[in-house]
């Protein structure tokens, strides 16, 4: 729709306008990543970086251990032994009805990083597959930001660079040809895993953050299928009855 | 007490008709009620509106028994639907879908109203009561939309009762009024959750109540714009029955059935597979936490409000924003009695009137569009000249009116209203002041002289006094006015970008002024009015 309406007016104003050079985007496209959130394997291990990587900052505050476990095919035991990190605020473990919150404290987060780390519930959709995918590929070591990186995606973001290890450090390279700016970032010191098998990873948790956003969508476009099905039927049958009814009108 | 009519239905419903007019009320109508027989796709949108009432409601009631108005509690609450509630975020979806669809089914079925000319004669109070039921929709979305307590929910709230802090005098004490409170806060969520099941409620309900019999009280307009009770009576179902109609029941409601059928797969394809509609239904940025110390960068409110908050942009005066913003609206109220042609369906108007329409809907679409996008030169200059159209429709829609009319415009009137305008001007920019005074002054002198030049140069060019020299002196008026608007009003020497869109885009009102009034000034075919014929065709 939203495309249709622009190219419509795009199509009309183009006779009169000077329309590219105005039109052209300012910020930088990220090429677009599709995430696959019926991929259990792939959900299971983004669950368990999360878990291990990111949870002792971010919460997941809307979304509960054992909701994640069955959608994700894993039993509660399973859950408890390797998810459950963090504790409540009586310092026990967290047991498998509870919401996926962490111990850190607001003030705390404020103080360490300059803004808070925000819950992430539902980061797949505030800012989508493509934005995460690439925020987490896109930090690069700056002397002048506290924890000694920033990110092109998120210029000057508060976030350390978490999975350092395993990407290992990126340079920023900029190059200036004919008055055209470009960045490039260089793999200056690698890391654990093999730059193919870190994207594996940080997929994998685009794939766990777009599924913790909407839960739901694992099961709606199927039962959606059906309810059309059914409306076809539904539409098909009222439109016979419509028509023996109108025989007399004509 | 008078008894009711007498009727012949024994066992339990004669029990009950003797003490309930069941079927009286029924008959009167359902299955006695005749509308025209020559309905078509338009007239599908209206029970459609029913429907889509009846489904905010109930899901709405559903959301309500989890939902918690509560500043601290709310975005949560509306997570917890969507995740542990069972079915919750089928119902959201419904809700959030819903509002969507209400939306666009009932600016169909008021454009239908424009193009059958239904809001004509006996049907004024019926199209007053329905801009009525758009104003409460218009405010119980407003009001619903601030509920999910999201960035947008408060920064769109923020910008429209804002507004009313522009108002003078009482601007500042009203704002606070309908907050609660100085700032958007959360006693604003408490009174906006309390007024939003409210109205859609009990307000609603009654309006489409009343609506529905002033509407049986009067007949239904169809395509052709023909009166059929006026017409030939007798039909196979009554002998005094307008010749041209059919029961509402059954005829009717198993074709509203079928469209019902349609409607839903349109409706549940969106629901299932595109519940965010490419960020139109839902926004995205509505999934972060309200945070009023973090403004976002964009603000767009949501797409059915984006063609009034175009038009409240395209001013740059907050004040007059308003005032041109709310002015979009109750112009719509007076249509009735801007638009006096006794011809009432566009099919046997003239050509530009249809013209005039259609490019109303294609105006009113692109300011809905501008309404989500940033503002950069080239889209802040397609608004602004979008604005400037929307409210030229009514104008020209008035010329359109009398389309063999053959005195040019009045030079005394257009004096009379270059001294109000004048007057206006003086008042708003300041009583006292010397620029005040001076700027009443201009515009004054400006309107009357530009009134009196479109009138000499059509008259030197197309004749004294004939229908095309009516019609070409409104050109040149009217193309006049938006010239000098552009020039005292919003041209700014310094700004370069802008005066090249200026200039580059005034095509749009040549264009429009061009096809609507230019041309039946110039070729009387497309001024011609077909006949309209005694009976409904088919
Ligand atoms: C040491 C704490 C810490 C850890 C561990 C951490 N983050 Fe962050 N993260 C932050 C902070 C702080 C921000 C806020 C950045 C800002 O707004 O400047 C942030 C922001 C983000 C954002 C952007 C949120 C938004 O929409 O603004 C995403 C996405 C994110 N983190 C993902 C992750 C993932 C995935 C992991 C695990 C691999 C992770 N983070 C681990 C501290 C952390
Ligand atoms: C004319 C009918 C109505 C319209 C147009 C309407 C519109 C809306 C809109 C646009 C939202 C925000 C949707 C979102 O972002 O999720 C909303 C939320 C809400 N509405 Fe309504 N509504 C209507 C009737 C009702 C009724 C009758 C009730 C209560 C009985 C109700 C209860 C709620 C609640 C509890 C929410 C917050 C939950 C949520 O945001 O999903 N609504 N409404």
């Amino acid at each position: 729709m939203k495309k249709f309406i622009s190219g419509m007016l795009l199509a009309l104003s183009a006779a009169v306008l000077p329309v590219s050079g105005v039109l052209a985007s300012t910020g930088v496209e990220l090429p677009p990543v599709k995430a696959n959130i019926h991929d259990k394997q792939s959900l299971q291990r983004g669950a368990k970086y999360f878990v291990n990587y990111c949870m002792g900052c971010h919460s997941l505050g809307s979304s509960r251990y054992n909701r994640v476990a069955q959608d994700l095919g894993l039993s509660p035991e399973q859950v408890k032994d390797n998810f459950i990190f963090t504790r409540d605020d009586d310092g026990e473990l967290q047991k498998p009805g509870d919401l996926m919150t962490n111990a850190m404290r607001k003030k705390y987060g404020e103080a360490v990083f300059g803004v808070a780390p925000p819950d992430l519930s539902l980061s797949g959709r505030l800012r989508g597959e493509t934005w995460i995918y690439h925020y987490l590929k896109s930090f690069y070591a700056d002397r002048t930001r506290p924890f000694g990186v920033n990110n092109t995606v998120f210029p000057n973001a508060g976030m350390p660079h978490v999975l350092w290890e395993l990407q290992g450090l990126q340079r920023l390279e900029v190059k200036e040809e004919h008055g055209h700016k470009t960045e490039t970032l260089v793999l200056d010191q690698p890391g654990k895993l093999s730059p193919a098998k870190y994207d594996e990873v940080v997929m994998d948790l685009t794939n766990f953050l777009v599924y913790v956003g909407e839960p739901s969508k694992l099961s709606r476009p199927t039962i959606g299928i059906f309810v059309l099905i059914f409306l076809v039927i539904f539409t098909a049958v009222a439109y016979l009855l419509k028509k023996e009814y109108w025989k007399d009108v004509h | 007490m008078a008894d009711h009519p007498k009727h012949n239905y024994t066992g339990l419903l004669g029990w009950v008709e003797d003490r309930f007019p069941l079927m009286e009320t029924w008959n009167y109508h359902l299955a006695q009620y005749y509308a025209p027989r020559n309905f078509n796709i338009w007239y599908y949108f209206g029970s459609l509106a029913i429907l889509v009432l009846v489904f905010q409601i109930f899901s709405g009631l559903f959301l309500a028994f989890h939902y918690k108005p509560d500043a601290a509690l709310a975005f949560n609450s509306v997570e917890y639907i969507m995740r542990d509630v069972p079915g919750g975020w089928f119902i959201r979806y419904m809700h959030s879908t819903g509002a969507s669809f209400f939306f666009i089914v009932v600016y169909l079925h008021m454009f239908r109203a424009l193009i059958y000319g239904s809001y004509k004669g006996k049907r004024e109070l019926l199209w007053l009561i329905g801009m009525t039921i758009y104003l409460a929709l218009m405010a119980t979305a407003f009001m619903g939309y601030l509920l999910p307590w999201g960035q947008m929910s408060l920064w769109g709230a923020q910008v429209i009762i804002n507004l009313f802090n522009t108002i003078p005098f009482i601007g500042e004490q009203l704002s606070v009024w309908l907050r609660g409170d100085f700032v958007l806060s959360d006693a604003t969520l408490n009174r906006f959750f309390a007024l939003h099941f409210f109205i859609p409620v009990i307000v609603l309900p009654a309006l489409v109540f009343v609506h529905m019999v002033a509407l049986h009280a009067v007949g239904s307009n169809n395509p052709d714009g023909i009166e059929i009770k006026q017409g030939p009576k007798g039909n196979r179902w009554s002998p005094d029955a307008p010749k041209d109609g059919i029961p509402f029941f059954p005829y009717y409601i198993v074709k509203d059935v079928f469209g019902v059928g349609v409607f839903l797969f349109v409706f549940f394809a969106v629901l299932f597979f595109a519940p965010e509609m490419g960020g139109f239904f839902l926004e995205p940025p509505n999934f972060e936490p309200a945070n009023a110390l973090k403004t976002p960068l964009h603000i767009a409110p949501v797409w059915y409000f984006t063609p009034f908050y175009t038009i409240l942009r395209s001013i740059p005066d907050p004040w007059y924003g308003t005032v041109g913003m709310f002015s979009a609206i109750i112009l719509l109220f007076l249509l009735p009695w801007i638009d006096k042609n006794p011809i009432k369906s566009w099919r046997y108007r003239n050509a530009s009137h249809m013209a005039n329409l259609l490019l109303f809907a294609i105006v009113f679409l692109i300011l809905g569009w501008m309404g989500t996008k940033s503002v950069e030169p080239l889209y802040k200059e397609l608004g602004t000249r979008m604005t400037q159209i929307y409210f030229l429709f009514f104008v020209v829609l008035g010329i359109h009116s009398r389309p063999f009319a053959n005195s040019q415009p009045s030079n005394v009137l257009g004096i009379l209203i270059a001294v109000v305008l004048g007057l206006l001007v003086w008042i708003g920019s300041g009583f006292l002041s010397f620029g005040g005074i001076f700027a009443g002054i201009v515009v004054g002198l400006a309107f009357a002289l530009i009134f009196m030049l479109g009138n000499f140069i059509a008259k030197q060019y197309f004749g004294k006094n004939g229908v095309k020299a009516r019609y070409a002196a409104w050109f040149f008026i009217l193309l006049g006015l938006i010239i000098f608007y552009d020039v005292y009003f919003r041209f700014v020497p310094s700004d370069t970008t802008a005066t090249v869109q200026m200039l580059l885009q005034l095509i749009w009102p040549v264009v429009y002024l061009g096809v609507t009034l230019l041309l039946p000034a110039l070729s009387p075919s497309v001024n011609a009015e077909k006949p309209v014929p005694e009976r409904v065709t088919e």
